[in-house]
């Protein structure tokens, strides 16, 4: 009922906004469009589940080397999470597809888009995870090595199951944020749904009957996102 | 049991918990208890004979075996025992059953069924049969001990190392965990245990070490301790925890 009623006042709201803009709907011209927006949204699609896939790799992968016992590995580690974070995907882009993957022959633009968003959005979780693995208490660690285990058992039995846990929000937070930073990777020629409506907008002289749609497309992913990180979360949710 | 102790030592940064601690238990001790003001080193000198912690300097023996430094061989010897700590230390995503199914399976080779079985007769044994599915933050602390308790004896330890079990407990749940210890104690269990509840362990130790200051200060059968304690700090401790009883 609250959502309901909140949701109304919000879309009157926004109906009174754009009433009071002066703008030629031309809404036939988008619906024309509608295989390729649909089709871009599919790439989108694609995109985000791969990169996805890559990033918890990268970032299980960093935060395993920033806790390495090995100086040159932590360092390393460290180095890669911190260029990644500190520098604009717009130029990991340009410089990963036009220069490193040109030099090593690789043509593909999805494959080496997946790779780099998947880099880019594991260097954040590298940290979320690693705060998450390093708040497990140091007597949870001595009294998994008083029952016996080894390192590897503690870390699956122990600290991961509860490190998990405690990285869940950030993580939900992060695959959001990767839905949407897949957009970028039109700058190296993947036609997914931001370069189809800049197409479709251009090509019919339209702007809003692109851009609201194209906001709609992401929250048909976004939000189901986070629920369903939400109720991870209750599933999982124990008192410590 | 034999526990003998050469010159122990044992740092934490620049922290000596242990500096140069020397005692052998006499004759067939089989509850030991490790008694001292806080800081003296009893938890650590605990954690050193159960294998959890290697020492620094000076040499260990159980029952006149070497305990070995290095961490493979360590973890090899630590399996034979059984630990139960001050803050219960139970698994927090699992329940008590799984918390003590778990060590079962994955470090002493019982098939899944054998595990589950074996964990219920624990639990059954230490009246927390209606609480298995449990997680730990459901049960009172008292509880939560005996199910600590219940995960380190499954394996049948040879050594039971307890630190300080009952000092996060008030006194009803404390009454009911030293009830179950002193069972396991009568039904023969070896033990080691580090506590200030004096008349506890006036009561079931055959054996006591009593540490101030990183060293041990005096070691003597429980009943000649505890009647005539020789040095001057066993006689203030004592006293100091015997005044309001």
């Amino acid at each position: 009922m609250v959502a309901l009623g909140l949701l109304l006042a919000v879309s009157l709201a926004v109906q009174a906004l754009f009433a009071s803009v002066k703008y030629e709907w031309n809404w036939a011209a988008a619906w024309g469009y509608r295989a390729q927006f649909f089709q871009g949204w599919l790439t989108t699609l694609g995109i985000a589940a791969g990169a996805m896939l890559v990033s918890l790799l990268v970032g299980l992968g960093l935060m395993a080397g920033r806790r390495a016992p090995w100086l040159a590995v932590r360092m390393l580690c460290g180095g890669v999470v911190e260029i990644v974070r500190g520098t604009p995907l717009l130029v990991q882009l340009l410089i990963g597809y036009y220069i490193v993957a040109q030099q090593l022959q690789v043509r593909d633009p999805l494959l080496v888009g997946v790779l780099l968003l998947g880099l880019f959005e594991g260097a954040y979780l590298a940290e979320i995870f690693r705060g998450a693995v390093e708040s497990i208490g140091s007597s949870q660690r001595e009294a998994a090595r008083a029952v016996g285990f080894n390192t590897a058992q503690t870390y699956r039995f122990v600290i991961l199951p509860q490190a998990m846990r405690r990285a869940l929000p950030g993580t939900a937070g992060q695959m959001v944020s990767l839905v949407k930073d897949s957009s970028l990777l039109s700058v190296i020629g993947i036609e997914e749904l931001v370069q189809k409506v800049k197409i479709l907008n251009s090509a019919s002289y339209t702007a809003l009957e692109g851009f609201l749609p194209l906001a709609v497309a992401y929250l048909i992913v976004t939000l189901p996102l986070s629920r369903w990180a939400q109720s991870l979360e209750r599933r999982f949710h124990y008192e410590t | 049991m034999k526990l003998e102790a050469e010159a122990v030592t044992k740092n934490f940064g620049s922290f000596q918990a242990l500096t140069g601690a020397s005692f052998a238990t006499g004759g067939e001790s089989r509850v030991v208890a490790l008694l001292g003001p806080s800081g003296g080193g009893k938890s650590t000198l605990l954690r050193v004979l159960g294998c959890l912690l290697p020492v620094d300097g000076g040499q260990v023996r159980v029952d006149g075996v070497l305990l070995p430094v290095e961490e493979t061989a360590a973890r090899q010897e630590r399996r034979k025992n059984g630990f139960v700590f001050q803050g219960y230390n139970l698994f927090p995503h699992l329940t008590a059953l799984e918390n003590v199914a778990l060590p079962l399976r994955e470090v002493h080779g019982f098939e899944a069924g054998e595990a589950g079985e074996r964990a219920m007769e624990l639990l059954d044994r230490l009246g927390l049969k209606d609480h298995a599915d449990k997680r730990p933050s459901q049960l009172s602390g008292g509880q939560q001990q005996r199910a600590a308790i219940a995960r380190a004896l499954a394996p049948k330890p040879r050594l039971l190392l307890m630190d300080e079990p009952t000092s996060a407990l008030d006194p009803v749940m404390t009454g009911e965990v030293l009830e179950v210890i002193r069972e396991l104690a009568e039904q023969g269990q070896q033990i080691v245990l580090a506590t200030h509840e004096v008349s506890f362990a006036r009561r079931v130790a055959d054996w006591v070490v009593f540490l101030a200051a990183g060293k041990v200060v005096e070691t003597a059968a429980a009943a000649a301790f505890f009647d005539q304690p020789q040095s001057a700090e066993a006689r203030a401790y004592l006293d100091s925890l015997m005044r309001y009883r």
